[in-house]
């Protein structure tokens, strides 16, 4: 009895010097983070910001909405925008088709196999992307590999256009998005545990439904996940169409580019890229509300 | 849900090997039809691997088992028609209660009106009537429970396996549940193949109880048999707490530090043999001993309050440390003991059990 009269009486023992250290730790964490907080706001915040400034700033120099009313005015921007998400579209959808069988298959191997494996899906990623693009056209052009393969072994006899068009944009970017796609949905894949399938089989599922049935609805949140980083990704994508579409295929950062770099109309470039990146968030969002935004980021489980 | 047949199971034989280690060692099980089998061993004694392969997800490299006159060892588990309580449940996560306690029916095709009823009959047998539009992870543990106890007997299999399904509830839920699960196996009357790893549990739930280790079957027997007539050392020692005692074994007379032992049952064979001496068994003697009491003498060198019990450690005076469980009611010899005492303990002739030393459990 005595102990509890004690501490009533001293309210609260060590409560200012417990605070302060507690707020010492706080202020300690946020000096750590600081440099990537400035780089951030450096680099990405006020670029960012002085791009949308420039797209509002029409060519007599003064406040405008020209470079917006050119792109409904315009049919050509139209179209790059339906091939931009023609590209995107496409592109998500091969990747799933030979994605999907891929991850399946990694999941279902020990962890050792799975980890080689695994590897060979991550190599090419630290290849340069630039590399792995001049690649694809070395190999794709008019006398290149595939081509003289294909004509040797009497599967086609002139040679096919395989590059500087859509069938090409489109073998590259399936190349490049692939892992971005294969990951997530491994995760996810690997986070459904084994019991599922076996408590479907065991109920009487047979292997086809007890993959339909049950396996497959349960990795649709990591499907989702993979599918959006790939289609978002795609959206601003450059390097690969701009080399394997030879130029037939426009999306919106290589006309940002040829606002650029030939008709020096920053206004223009900046209007265009407001865009795109309203419309990226807006998939973002809307994919959101469909499925938790912490699965896309993280990995999908 | 009453009626369900049920069907005997004949394990024949069943090997499975992993390198040179055997999970299963050709073992022979026969469980009666329609009644509460428990295979009971330490974790990596088999039996865990024995239950796989009774519902198929375990492939043996040789051996037969039957349901009924089926021989099944070679049908995959989809076609093999008996119910199954995962160890963490596995309900769908993306299906509702009814859609995970309708899904085996549904699979049968059913007719909608037909599944309904019987989902919601299965529901209420589990006590969980009114569920069925709950999604799976608004369920507590308890909850869970019974939706998978659900959906594992609303397709009336004849056969239910169980893989330790109370483990992860807490301790006062379990005990609740082992009464619950054996009142419906009452009802239901199918033949019900456990696992489980918890002595108290097994002794509590089952009609016979298979001890396994080292992928072998160490004994088969009711649970006073098991407790009470261990066949060897491993189960003596597996099951309830143990101390051995060595004693000198010559034709019917057993002795234990010169003086003979008044022993109710003698094992077969003459092999060596040790004293299982239980604490709870033990009696703290006061003055003369009754009849048919084997008496030993020691002193106190420690007590252990646990609160319902106490137990007494107390060094024999020839030697060995042995411990003693009472009740802790005031005012008893043993509430009065402390530490240093000089105490006769007592140990009934029906309660003396000898088991041989090298029993069939060591490898």
């Amino acid at each position: 009895m005595i102990a509890v009269e004690h501490a009533a009486a001293d309210t609260a023992p060590n409560a200012d010097e417990l605070h302060r250290q507690s707020d010492r730790e706080r202020w300690a964490m946020l000096g750590l983070a600081s440099p990537a907080v400035l780089t951030v706001l450096v680099i990405m915040v006020l670029p960012v910001g002085w791009l949308f400034y420039l797209s509002f700033i029409g060519e007599s120099g003064g406040f405008s909405l020209e470079n917006y009313g050119r792109m409904l005015e315009s049919k050509a921007y139209g179209r790059i925008f339906w091939t931009t998400f023609e590209v995107s579209f496409l592109t998500t959808g091969i990747c799933i088709l030979l994605g999907y069988p891929l991850a399946y298959f990694l999941a279902q191997l020990p962890r050792r196999a799975a980890a080689l494996c695994m590897l060979t899906v991550l190599l090419p990623f630290w290849t340069s992307l630039l590399v792995r693009t001049y690649a694809w056209l070395v190999l794709l052009q008019r006398k290149g590999l595939v081509n003289t393969w294909a004509i040797d072994l009497g599967l086609w006899d002139e040679p096919v256009a395989l590059v500087h068009n859509m069938t090409g944009t489109l073998i590259g970017m399936v190349h490049i998005m692939l892992p971005f796609l294969v990951l997530p949905l491994y995760g996810a894949m690997k986070a459904i545990s084994g019991d599922y399938v076996r408590a479907a089989a065991n109920l009487g599922a047979g292997p086809t439904a007890a993959f339909w049935g049950v396996f497959f609805p349960l990795s649709l949140p990591g499907l989702f996940a993979g599918a959006l980083i790939v289609f978002v990704l795609c959206l601003g994508f450059f390097v690969t169409p701009a080399v394997l579409g030879g130029g037939k295929v426009i999306m919106v950062s290589m006309q940002i580019t040829n606002n650029i770099e030939l008709f020096f109309n920053w206004g223009a470039a900046s209007a265009l890229g407001v865009v795109l990146l309203a419309i990226t968030l807006g998939i973002l969002l809307a994919a959101s509300r469909l499925l938790r935004l912490d699965a896309v980021l993280g990995g999908g489980h | 849900m009453t009626g369900t047949d049920s069907l005997p199971i004949s394990i024949a034989g069943i090997t499975k090997r992993y390198g040179e280690v055997y999970a299963l060692d050709h073992v022979d099980l026969e469980v009666r039809s329609g009644e509460f089998l428990t295979l009971l061993g330490p974790s990596g004694s088999g039996k865990t691997t024995l239950l796989m392969a009774l519902a198929g997800f375990t492939r043996p490299d040789s051996g037969s088992i039957r349901f009924g006159d089926r021989e099944i060892v070679l049908t995959p588990p989809h076609r093999r028609d008996v119910g199954m309580v995962f160890q963490n449940y596995a309900l769908f996560p993306h299906m509702s209660v009814a859609g995970n306690v309708g899904y085996p029916l549904r699979l049968r095709k059913v007719a909608k009106a037909e599944i309904a009823a019987r989902v919601g009959q299965a529901l209420e047998t589990v006590k969980l009537a009114g569920y069925g539009e709950r999604r799976v992870d608004q369920l507590s543990g308890g909850q869970k429970q019974r939706v998978a106890l659900a959906r594992a007997i609303v397709f009336r299999p004849r056969i239910l396996l169980m893989d330790e399904p109370l483990s992860a509830l807490d301790k006062q839920l379990r005990e609740h549940m082992q009464i619950e699960l054996r009142q419906l196996h009452e009802r239901l009357g199918m033949t019900t193949v456990y696992v489980t790893h918890d002595q108290r549990e097994a002794l509590t739930m089952s009609d016979r109880i298979a001890v396994i280790n080292h992928g072998r079957l160490m004994q088969l027997d009711a649970p006073r048999r098991i407790y009470d007539r261990p066949a060897n050392r491993f189960v003596a020692d597996f099951i309830g707490e143990s101390t051995f005692l060595d004693v000198e074994r010559d034709g019917d007379t057993v002795r234990f530090g010169g003086r003979g032992l008044d022993i109710a049952w003698m094992p077969e064979g003459d092999g060596a043999v040790q004293l299982l001496i239980r604490p709870e068994r033990l009696a703290l003697l006061t003055g003369d001993a009754p009849d048919g009491m084997n008496r030993f003498e020691g002193r106190v060198q420690a007590i252990v309050y646990q609160g319902d019990t106490a137990l007494a450690y107390v060094a024999l005076a020839d030697g060995p440390e042995v411990a003693l469980r009472a009740g802790t009611r005031t005012g008893t010899a043993f509430d009065r003991l402390s530490r240093g005492d000089t105490v006769t303990l007592g140990l009934h002739r029906d309660d003396a059990v000898l088991v041989p030393v090298d029993g069939a459990g060591e490898r």
